[in-house]
Parts: structure tokens; sequence; C-alpha cells
């Protein structure tokens, strides 16, 4: 099963909307609960990771009998230490943003804890393409 | 503890998604961060937050939460009601500050997250 979805920079309003329609998914498909948390958690913060640093982007799920990859690629900054980006508290995240209760330098290290697998392409001023997978039980 | 003996204890509204009194919360996390409440299991229990919009709604529905308390009187719109009813999450209002919350809760049985 293949689910898309556009990421507009700045969104909030609708930030969490790809996360939610994966979650309804998941849930309609039988996966267990706590593969369905790890999914959405993992797919929620690159969702707003997008949302508050880059200029636009996709999303893409795929889920099968075995895992569930997810593909966030944006344009973007790119992110110029993924070193420094993985540490937890590490943040270059707006006061806006900040306002909106993320930004806290959590999102990728709570990612890495929430998936299987999590390759991090970026390049500075072109873009970043997170892929995280969850294999099911 | 049930959803409307919080609601008593603190004083507040409920709004949102009906309560559910089948629905037994047995700890709290505050925070306004919403970062954090995503890094953890927030079974049975329940948040409490000054931070009302709707990404406090999108945070509680990815993190399974089906009741969070509001607090320092600050007032949820239209908007984030009627996605707290979509998501069924039921919301507690109150005027009390996020100390103040937590520190009534504490005192009645209600187990800190960590």
């Amino acid at each position: 099963m293949h689910y898309t979805f556009d990421i507009e920079r700045g969104n909030f309003a609708d930030a969490g909307q790809a996360s939610s329609s994966v979650k309804r998914a998941l849930k309609h498909l039988g996966v267990d609960p706590v593969s369905i948390k790890r999914t959405v958690v993992a797919l929620f913060e690159a969702e707003i990771n997008a949302i508050a640093h880059a200029y636009g982007g996709r999303i893409d799920v795929d889920i099968d009998d075995g895992k569930i990859v997810m593909v966030v690629a944006d344009q973007g900054p790119g992110i110029p230490n993924i070193d420094l980006a993985m540490q937890e508290g590490w943040s270059t995240a707006s006061p806006q943003v900040r306002e909106m209760g993320y930004g806290a330098g959590m999102g990728l290290p709570n990612i890495k804890k929430n998936t299987d697998e999590l390759k991090i392409e970026t390049e500075v001023g072109v873009g970043t393409t997170v892929t995280m997978t969850v294999y099911l039980a | 503890m049930k959803i409307s003996e919080i609601a008593k204890l603190i004083d507040g509204e409920l709004v949102g998604a009906p309560a559910d009194d089948t629905y037994e919360v047995r700890k709290a996390f505050a925070s306004d961060l919403m970062s954090d409440v995503l890094r953890f299991s927030m079974e049975e229990t329940v948040l409490i937050t000054g931070l009302c919009n709707n990404q406090t709604m999108r945070t509680s529905e990815m993190s399974d939460l089906r009741v969070v308390v509001i607090g320092r009187d600050k007032q949820p719109d239209e908007e984030m009601l009627e996605l707290a009813e979509e998501l069924d999450i039921t919301l507690i209002k109150s005027r009390y500050s996020i100390f103040k919350i937590s520190g009534i809760l504490y005192g009645a049985g209600i187990e800190p997250l960590y």
C-alpha cells in the first residue's frame, strides 16, 4: 500500500495530517499498537522537521506485510552537520517553531529511537531525504 | 482516577470529546514541550500543559493520549475543540497554574510518568 503527502513550508495548521492518515491506515490494517506508535511518532517528527526547516517536500509511505518504509524528502537548507543534529538538545529551530512546542532538538534522536533503520541523505542548500523503516513483528 | 474526578479536583471544565468514565488515569506528565511528550509512552496518562493549540492535539493523537488538562486558563479555539472531538480526546480546562494542577493531582495519588 502506498501513500503520498505534500509538505508545505511553515504550514503548522496542517502539520500532523500525514501522520494521522497513516495512523488510521495502520489501525485499519490491524498492525500491532507498538509498531503503530513507533511509526507515527517517527513520521510526525520528520513531518514537523520538514515543515519547520524546509521550503517544501513530499512524504512517501509504503506498507507491506513485513515493514513500513517512510521517505520524507524536502527541498531546503540541508543539514550542515548530521552528528550535531543527532545530539539531543541541539536545535536550529526558529522562535515560531518553539512557540508551537517543538524545536527542542529531540526530533532526529526520537526518530532514531522509534525506527529500525534510519538513513539521512542531505546536501547543504539543496535538501534532505530521511528514510525510516519499521519492521513489523 | 476517572476523568470526571480529575476535573472536579482542579475545578476544571470538560470540553472536546465526551469523557469516557471507564478510562482510568494512573499517571501524569506536565510539559509545554511537545517534543518531550513524543519521547515517552503515554498509556493511562494525562498530559498537563499550558500549550493550547492544534499541535497539542496532534501530538496527543500520536502519543495515544485520551485526556489533556489545559492549565493557566488558556482557552482552546473552535478548531482545536473540533480536532479534539474528531480525535476522541477529552480536554479539561482549568484556571489553575500547571504547578498547582500537578500538586493537586500528585497529592490525590496520580503518579509521575517517571
